[in-house]
């Protein structure tokens, strides 16, 4: 080896083969973490499709999307219709929370904040994100229900979908601040000084000139911020009720079930996964139909992310 | 600017004789720099600069990189408010108001004294809308087509974009919006421009360009340019301003002086100061 890497003049440039032994090794590690993820993502559409393909076979299509059944799997009635539209309003309410918080939150840490007060604010802000979505799932039912819900809307019932989509919100408000923040953050302080230069003031710099430049940004956080509400679990588990099944309604005052929380109770049994055939695996088939609508979510954002990168 | 007294002493008389290093133009003064200090935190970038800018001509402002060039322009329209540690010390005085006085609002003082930076900033916008920005933001009532028209034929950019108005703006080539920043500048009608070494990221025709476009403006505008390029400086402006870094006790940095003002064909043929000569002959910076 070393003799090979000899040059006439005597240089030897083969280097230490140990270190380039190690080298090797470390690359394959790496290559061994990113193939197991591709792998395990294969294998989980994979289960889902067969499974699900299984369940469509076994029910009559026409009852997915008839609304008068309901989500009753335990007695064959599979309205998928139902627990969209449950997913739909929890969502729905959860971004109507987190946009204006998350945005805001993100305009003033970016445009307004000191040095300083940002320092303190981020960190909260990440706290926030860490909340445990059990822990926000109480909070819907002791206190966004009793607080907020049944003021707006008295006589709501415990548990309903508006508690949950406000719970949501706050859970997904970190994840809109910090995504729409760093767009606005990366919006060049040349164009700032643009307007600044042609007598703008701060308000109209910030709308006319900082957000429209950021604007593929803050429609990716926001993009990313909805999968995750769908995709929200726990949260609509313990706060928007009908753990049993659901007709179909389109009141937040009301319980209600999302395609999450239709998934949980059919795999934790307490809605008797046995009922008619197919059942069990409508489980796989709600599976692959969130797996798809986040799926969508995230090659629309992600389309819009590297549209930002082009820009300026 | 209304609200701020107009009370200043017009009359000052300052020698203009060749061996003062502060000369003062013929003509209205724009401004009237006094003992003007800059600081960044600690840091004194500039210092004891004193030096009045006449209306409707050309001013440069050279001398060797981190002389405190930009800072000094900066301080014409109040941009140095933007920096978190800028302070100034002395005073800039603007058609004899007091630019630093408490009751400025630099909002105000930037409508009439306009920027053009460096680097060409179109908006991520159409070309249209760049030029529409500062006449809306300014609460401008009047028909915008005809303010964008005339802004982009003062700007020598008309003909070339006229068909594509609506395109946007970081389709230009750099020379191209770089006129446009100067279109959307001057769409917002202001007194003075400030220019920061406009033609630094342009070849030498998209230069002469914007050097022919200076000429034109300098009926209605009153410019000043700071620039590296010293034909430039002399090609263009009426008078020019030398600044360079001296070391100061205190700290290790280096803090600029105005070392030497006058009109350009002066300061280029027979400087009274040896470091003036030492720069514009290409011996120094
Ligand atoms: N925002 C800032 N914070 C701290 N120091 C600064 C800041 N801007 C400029 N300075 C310092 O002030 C001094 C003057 O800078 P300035 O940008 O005014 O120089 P210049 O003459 O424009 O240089 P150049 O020709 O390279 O553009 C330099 O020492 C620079 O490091
Ligand atoms: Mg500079």
């Amino acid at each position: 080896m070393a003799q090979a890497a000899m040059s006439p003049t005597g240089i030897d440039l083969s280097g230490n083969p140990r270190r380039r032994r190690k080298e090797t090794l470390i690359r394959r590690v790496f290559q061994a973490a990113a193939v197991v993820s591709v792998v395990v993502s294969a294998a989980i559409v994979f289960s889902l499709v067969g499974r699900a393909g299984y369940f469509l076979a076994q029910v009559d299509l026409a009852t997915l999307i008839a609304p008068s059944d309901g989500w009753f799997p335990r007695r064959g009635s599979f309205d998928v219709m139902t627990i969209f539209a449950g997913t739909l309003l929890v969502s729905g309410i959860g971004m109507l929370v987190a946009a204006p918080l998350g945005l805001g939150a993100a305009i003033y840490l970016s445009e307004y904040a000191r040095p300083r007060v940002r320092r303190y604010l981020k960190p909260i802000l990440e706290i926030l994100a860490g909340v445990p979505s059990v822990v926000l799932g109480f909070f819907a039912i002791t206190w966004i229900t009793p607080q907020i819900v049944e003021r707006i809307v008295p006589g709501a019932q415990f548990f309903n979908m508006a508690a949950a989509g406000i719970a949501v919100g706050i859970l997904i408000t970190p994840l809109v601040a910090a995504v729409a923040e760093d767009a606005f953050r990366s919006v060049p302080q040349s164009l700032r000084e643009a307007s600044y230069g042609m007598g703008a003031r701060k308000r109209s710099t910030t709308l006319n000139v900082v957000v429209p430049a950021a604007v593929s940004g803050v429609v990716a956080s926001l993009i990313l911020a909805l999968s995750r509400a769908i995709g929200e679990t726990m949260i609509v588990a313990i706060a928007s009720g009908a753990t049993g099944g659901s007709a179909f309604t389109l009141d937040p005052a009301a319980p209600g079930q999302t395609m999450t929380a239709a998934m949980t109770a059919l795999a934790i049994g307490s809605d008797q996964v046995r009922g008619t055939e197919g059942t069990f695996e409508s489980l796989y088939f709600i599976g692959l139909l969130l797996f798809l609508i986040t799926l969508a979510l995230n090659v629309i954002s992600d389309r819009f992310v590297r549209r930002v990168r082009q820009k300026y | 600017m209304e609200t701020v007294t107009t009370d200043s002493p017009r009359n000052v008389h300052i020698d203009m004789g060749a061996r003062k290093p502060n000369a003062r133009p013929s003509g209205e003064p724009v401004f009237e720099v006094a003992d003007l200090a800059v600081y960044y935190g600690p840091f004194r970038a500039i210092r004891d600069v004193s030096m009045s800018i006449a209306q409707h001509q050309i001013t440069a402002l050279i001398g060797p990189s981190g002389c405190g060039k930009t800072t000094m322009l900066r301080c014409f329209n109040r941009m140095n408010d933007l920096i978190e540690t800028a302070r100034v010390e002395g005073s800039v005085r603007y058609h004899g108001a007091d630019l630093y006085d408490k009751r400025v609002d630099p909002v105000e003082v930037r409508r009439r004294i306009g920027m053009v930076f460096q680097k060409p900033n179109p908006f991520p916008k159409s070309i249209y809308d760049n030029i529409a920005f500062g006449p809306k933001v300014a609460g401008f009532k009047g028909d915008l087509d005809d303010v964008v028209e005339e802004s982009l034929q003062k700007a020598a950019l008309w003909d070339e974009v006229r068909n594509r108005l609506k395109e946007s703006a970081m389709g230009l080539s750099g020379g191209q919006q770089q006129r446009l920043c100067i279109a959307r500048c001057i769409a917002v009608r202001p007194d003075v421009i400030l220019m920061d070494e406009p033609c630094s990221a342009l070849d030498p025709i998209a230069t002469g360009r914007i050097e022919d476009l200076m000429q034109n403006l300098k009926d209605e505008f009153t410019i000043v340019v700071v620039t590296h390029n010293m034909q430039q400086a002399a090609r263009v402006s009426d008078m020019t301003a030398f600044f360079t870094a001296e070391v100061n006790e205190e700290q290790d940095r280096r803090t600029g002086v105005l070392v030497e003002y006058d009109k350009t064909e002066q300061m280029f043929t027979n400087p009274s100061d040896e470091r003036t000569e030492n720069y514009v002959t290409g011996r120094f910076g």
